[in-house]
């Protein structure tokens, strides 16, 4: 197997976050010669961990400039950190930052990227890689003959490495790591982060690491056997059993819209909460639709969820059938309501 | 102080997301069952940033907004005659594949090279705009090799805002992890912004603003040069549509109550 580099931004404590431990453990597990590059402002944990791990050489570029997450300097960090290592193969997590910056690096160094990687395997002594086109709608396996190459790999598609990982070799003993530290002068930039938005803790309904995915749908909104609509109920249940499940929520593109075009439907609801089409297809381990009756939420949306149920009135919705577990035909305010009484 | 803009949107075509997609083995490598046959719209994220981008050149007086697209003229012609009466734009046409299993690389080479070529362009006040990935390819990496290719090196992805200023600079809003935005101040253009959904709703259809746009739409249809996407480095293996089908249990019978406890139970299952 060809060399590889495994590039990695710190946390503020040095630490490596989930998505660069799957991404070593997807390194580890391809083989060929590691060095780890890290960026951020210290990388102390994390380079003790990458030596603990087999790395044969632990790069790093520290220094303020490069805490923020910003293309210029994250791109040049990463740039001299390649061409540093020499590696035929470069694999990162796709974090928002390296998503952001690494496309640049790969036109610099020469080289291909390849993006939203769901599986890497070796091939003829090469890797191949799995990811998908169309929205999810087909997946591909896929090689190049092109060096450098950058895999950035989705997050939650490789066991997050620790040190009772099987293939964990150290090459040195933990907190011995020798750390390279590579020379970058930062580059000129007229972009300063001033911050992060954020709903508040007790209002975020977008939880990346929460076990259930609930999808309420434009169903919410529209009338119900009585005649009329209930949208302040439909938030009250909707929010309940997302407190009661501790639950991530994704909305249909329909429902979405909505909120969008000004309609005082459920305010909680933005894009950000969107699975399918132009929404994202997030990874839960178990997946609840309410409300929906398109094919996006049940299948782009659903993708990577791999335990789904759905309520819905509709006996025949031919996108729920074959693509949920379970189909349960009923009013979902009146389960819902149930849920949060039982969830309560 | 003068903040006119020149905003280029980079978007390309793709089939409609309501179509059933069949991948199938061409001479070229991979493509789509009646590729050619299917309805195709203006990529849902480029479509954004087109949005976004005559938002932004109505509120900057004097700016003007380029359409930069690459994909089978006769597919193009279809698919402007509806985005025409959006917003106003001059379309820059390039005639090559929209498909998705062409390469990033590539394709950032071509649209580069068309954008270097518009006449007047002043790179001095250029955004660079576009969907921060496709609903073909999904890559999300053809703007910023775009971008690398202009010289663009202060550059933003999954943009929902962006809020320029009186002195020229400009806040925008990316998407990042858990569903937050990061705040991002950038003291002036050149700048590439790949967008999200941002928060404004599509514009309905204008004909007077249609009319106006198909006088540069057919010529620019016309003068499309012909350009190449592709990557003689880049093997696909396999092509498949997903087989999984499940088996599923449809319950008409249960009572909410009955059905709450099955969930409830389900979720807390490990």
């Amino acid at each position: 197997m060809e060399s590889i580099l495994l590039l990695a931004h710190t946390e503020a404590d040095g630490t490596l976050a989930k998505p660069a431990l799957e991404a070593l453990t997807a390194a580890l597990e391809l083989g060929g010669e590691l060095t780890v590059g890290l960026v951020g402002g210290a990388v102390e944990p994390a380079a003790n961990l990458a030596a603990a791990a087999g790395a044969r050489r632990i790069l790093a570029v520290t220094g303020e400039p490069f805490t923020q997450p910003r293309y210029s300097t994250d791109a040049a960090a990463a740039e001299a950190i390649a061409r540093a290592a020499g590696a035929a193969i470069v694999l990162a997590p796709a974090t928002a930052r390296w998503a952001r910056a690494l496309p640049g690096v790969a036109y610099r160094l020469g080289g291909r990227i390849d993006t939203h990687a769901t599986g890497l395997a070796e091939r003829d002594g090469a890797p191949a890689v799995n990811r998908w086109f169309y929205r999810q709608r087909m997946e591909a396996v896929l090689t190049r003959t092109a060096r450098p190459w950058l895999v950035l790999l989705d997050a939650g598609c490789f066991a997050p490495w620790s040190e009772a990982t099987p293939q964990a070799t150290p090459a040195r003993a933990a907190g011995s790591a020798q750390v390279e530290f590579v020379a970058v002068e930062a580059p000129q930039s007229r972009t300063t982060v001033t911050g992060i938005q954020a709903p508040k803790a007790d209002e975020q309904t977008i939880r990346p690491d929460a076990k259930l995915l609930f999808v309420a749908g434009a169903g919410w909104t529209k009338k119900q056997p009585d005649g009329a609509v209930h949208v302040e109920e439909a938030q009250l249940l909707i929010l309940g059993a997302l407190r009661g499940a501790q639950a991530s929520l994704g909305g249909s593109k329909s429902l979405v819209d909505l909120s969008g075009e000004g309609q005082a439907v459920l305010p909680f609801m933005t894009h950000l909460n969107q699975v399918g089409q132009t929404g994202s297809t997030p990874r839960h381990q178990k997946g609840l639709s309410t409300c929906c009756h398109g094919e996006e939420p049940h299948v782009v949306g659903w993708r990577f969820v791999t335990e789904r149920r759905a309520v819905n009135l509709d006996p025949n919705c031919g996108w729920s059938r074959g693509k949920a577990d379970v189909v349960y035909v009923a009013d979902a305010f009146a389960v819902v309501r149930e849920l949060n009484r039982l969830l309560g | 102080m003068n903040t006119s803009l020149q905003i280029v949107v980079s978007g390309s075509i793709v089939p409609d997301p309501l179509q059933t997609l069949e991948p199938v083995t061409s001479p070229g490598g991979p493509a789509l069952k009646n590729e050619m046959m299917l309805p195709a719209v203006l990529d849902p994220w480029a479509a954004h940033a087109l949005y976004e981008a005559a938002h932004l050149a109505l509120a900057q007086p004097g700016s003007k907004v380029w359409l930069v697209s690459m994909g089978p003229k006769a597919k193009l012609q279809q698919v402007m005659m509806t985005v025409a009466q959006k917003v106003p734009f001059e379309l820059v046409a390039l005639d090559g594949s929209a498909s998705g299993f062409t390469d990033s690389f590539a394709t950032a080479a071509a649209l580069a090279g068309a954008i270097e070529a518009i006449p007047g362009l002043d790179k001095s006040r250029l955004l660079l705009f576009g969907g921060w990935e496709s609903a073909s390819r999904g890559a999300g990496s053809t703007i910023q090799m775009t971008a690398e290719r202009l010289g663009i090196t202060e550059q933003f992805q999954g943009v929902d805002r962006i809020a320029v200023r009186e002195d020229g600079s400009f806040e925008v809003l990316e998407r990042i992890e858990g569903g937050r935005h990061q705040v991002s101040v950038c003291t002036a253009p050149p700048a590439a912004l790949g967008w999200a959904t941002g928060f404004l709703p599509e514009p309905r259809n204008n004909p007077q603003v249609g009319m106006a746009n198909m006088k540069t739409v057919m010529p620019a249809l016309q003068r499309a040069k012909a350009a190449t996407a592709a990557d003689a480095g880049l093997r696909f293996v396999s092509v498949s549509l997903p087989k999984q089908q499940r088996e599923t249990r449809i319950e008409k019978n249960m009572a909410p109550e009955q059905i709450a406890r099955e969930i409830v139970a389900w979720i807390r299952e490990e």
